[in-house]
């Protein structure tokens, strides 16, 4: 596999899920295991630029693929623009649904790259938050896309 | 998870040798989006695991106007969503497959694996079996917590609902459904693949052990009007709470025959003929397709928890046959 552009080798059970590959083999923890069942969203990672549920993925399945984990998304320690207004939005409380909330965000601005308030909504069903950030994430994800285009921050 | 033993093969021919003749010893892998949760809860505890991913002739989706859609069974149901021939000619299946909230699961989830998805009836997944049954054989819904159990067709042993987004439309256009086994392939009507288990050991589809969904046929529409209409808790992933869909053959604003198919309501399924020859011969406007939705669920019979699911079927006929008589195809 390939991850964040680095190549990784692993030799695991087929029963071994993609997220536990990355948190347990290859120590990417970023991705968290919350219900680990397809359906909160907190494993979220890019896989061949889609985004997909990594518990619901074997690890043999993403043989030879491309990876990007939350660990991916900065460069040189800078913040990655939806990282940035996470930060700035306030779109996070307790944390745990955060790293796969932010795939999820970036993910959905590389296709989408200027949405509107209903297309983020549509666009972030498959994350929950039980502190129930939604309002702060839909915010960094307008302001993330504005800054992408060259905006200006929070304009 | 158990472990298990993976194959991958390449064509079809040798993903049906790999099956056997026992439910739950072998289990096929599409998109993963239900099985692996079946397996992390033990629900099934398959000795081989068949991912038919590699397998290239099921992918894919073509058009023609003279035979209709072809749809491979591991058609992703974002790229049935984002296909423009299905978006004009066949929205109630687009709808379907968007009111699938989650991209993740829309990015990797099949329309194969829509239809052989199985039940989300709690007890079922909480390892109650199929028919959700105490040791006595006695039914763990009926005294239990139903409220998203069955409101039609629900006579017993079985309670759930159909989990399928896609069923409904896919009975409403007339489609088929291609299964392939090791005497090659058999075409079954959409209304016949899903069948209602008499015990649990069954399972809720017409496939044999030994069979794969290839594809989806579905005809052309004729100019049919089509539609879905879902009703659901919230606007995030969840399964709807009821679900209509609707194609209807009309003149002008008269409908001149109609195939309403209700899902989430019944353990199969639910075509309404009560409901389609009541709209046959009308013209639409709200109070005939509120009438309609009346006509849809005069046979439910609501189980203790369940009662609010009839009026939300009646919502979704109403609502679907207004949406099909607006735009569809």
């Amino acid at each position: 596999m390939r991850i964040n552009g680095t190549r990784q080798n692993l030799s695991v059970e087929p029963r071994v899920t993609l997220l536990d590959a990355l948190r347990n083999y290859l120590d990417y923890t970023g991705a968290k295991k919350v219900c680990d069942r397809a359906t909160c969203g907190s494993c979220t990672v890019i896989l061949g630029g889609k985004m997909v549920y990594s518990c619901s993925v074997l690890a043999i399945e993403a043989q030879g693929k491309d990876i990007t984990t939350v660990e991916g998304l900065s460069t040189n320690g800078k913040l990655a623009p939806i990282q940035a207004a996470f930060v700035e939005n306030d779109a996070q409380q307790c944390g745990f649904c955060t790293p796969g909330f932010v795939v999820a965000c970036k993910a959905f601005l590389d296709k989408h790259p200027s949405p509107t308030l209903a297309d983020v909504e549509k666009g972030l069903g498959g994350n929950l938050c039980r502190c129930g950030t939604y309002a702060g994430v839909r915010q960094a994800v307008l302001a993330a896309a504005n800054t992408m285009r060259g905006g200006q921050k929070n304009g | 998870m158990r472990a298990f033993e993976y194959a991958s093969p390449t064509t079809k021919e040798q993903a049906v040798a790999l099956l056997n003749n026992q439910w739950g010893e072998t289990e096929v892998l599409a998109g993963g989006m239900d099985l692996l949760s079946l397996m992390k809860d033990d629900v099934t505890r398959p000795g081989r695991v068949i991912n038919i991913k590699e397998i290239k002739e099921l992918h894919g989706l073509q058009y023609s106007p003279s035979t209709g859609l072809r749809i491979g069974a591991l058609v992703t149901l974002q790229e049935l969503l984002e296909n423009e021939t299905v978006r004009k000619e066949y929205p109630s299946l687009a709808q379907a497959a968007e009111g699938v909230t989650s991209p993740q699961i829309r990015d990797l989830g099949t329309v194969g694996g829509d239809l052989c998805q199985r039940p989300r009836c709690w007890y079922f997944r909480g390892g109650f079996g199929l028919l959700a049954q105490d040791s006595s054989g006695k039914s763990l819904v009926l005294e239990g917590e139903n409220k998203y159990h069955a409101i039609l067709g629900n006579s017993g042993p079985a309670y759930f609902v159909n989990p399928s987004s896609l069923a409904p439309a896919l009975i409403a256009l007339g489609a088929k459904i291609r299964l392939f086994g090791p005497k090659g392939a058999r075409d079954v009507a959409a209304g016949q693949f899903f069948v209602t288990p008499k015990t649990n050991q069954e399972r809720e589809y017409a496939l044999k052990t030994n069979e794969i969904v290839t594809e989806l046929l579905v005809p052309p529409t004729g100019g049919a009007r089509n539609a879905t209409y879902e009703v659901r808790q919230k606007e995030a992933l969840d399964w709807p709470l009821a679900a209509a869909a609707v194609s209807l053959k009309m003149s002008g604003k008269n409908v001149t025959s109609a195939r309403i198919v209700l899902g989430h309501v019944a353990p199969v399924p639910w075509p309404v003929p009560d409901a389609e020859k009541f709209l046959a011969g009308k013209t639409v406007s709200e109070q005939v397709a509120q009438d309609t939705g009346g006509a849809a669920v005069t046979g439910a019979k609501r189980l203790s928890q369940n009662g609010y699911k009839v009026q939300l079927a009646r919502v979704a006929v109403k609502r679907a046959i207004l949406r099909a008589a607006e735009g569809g195809a």
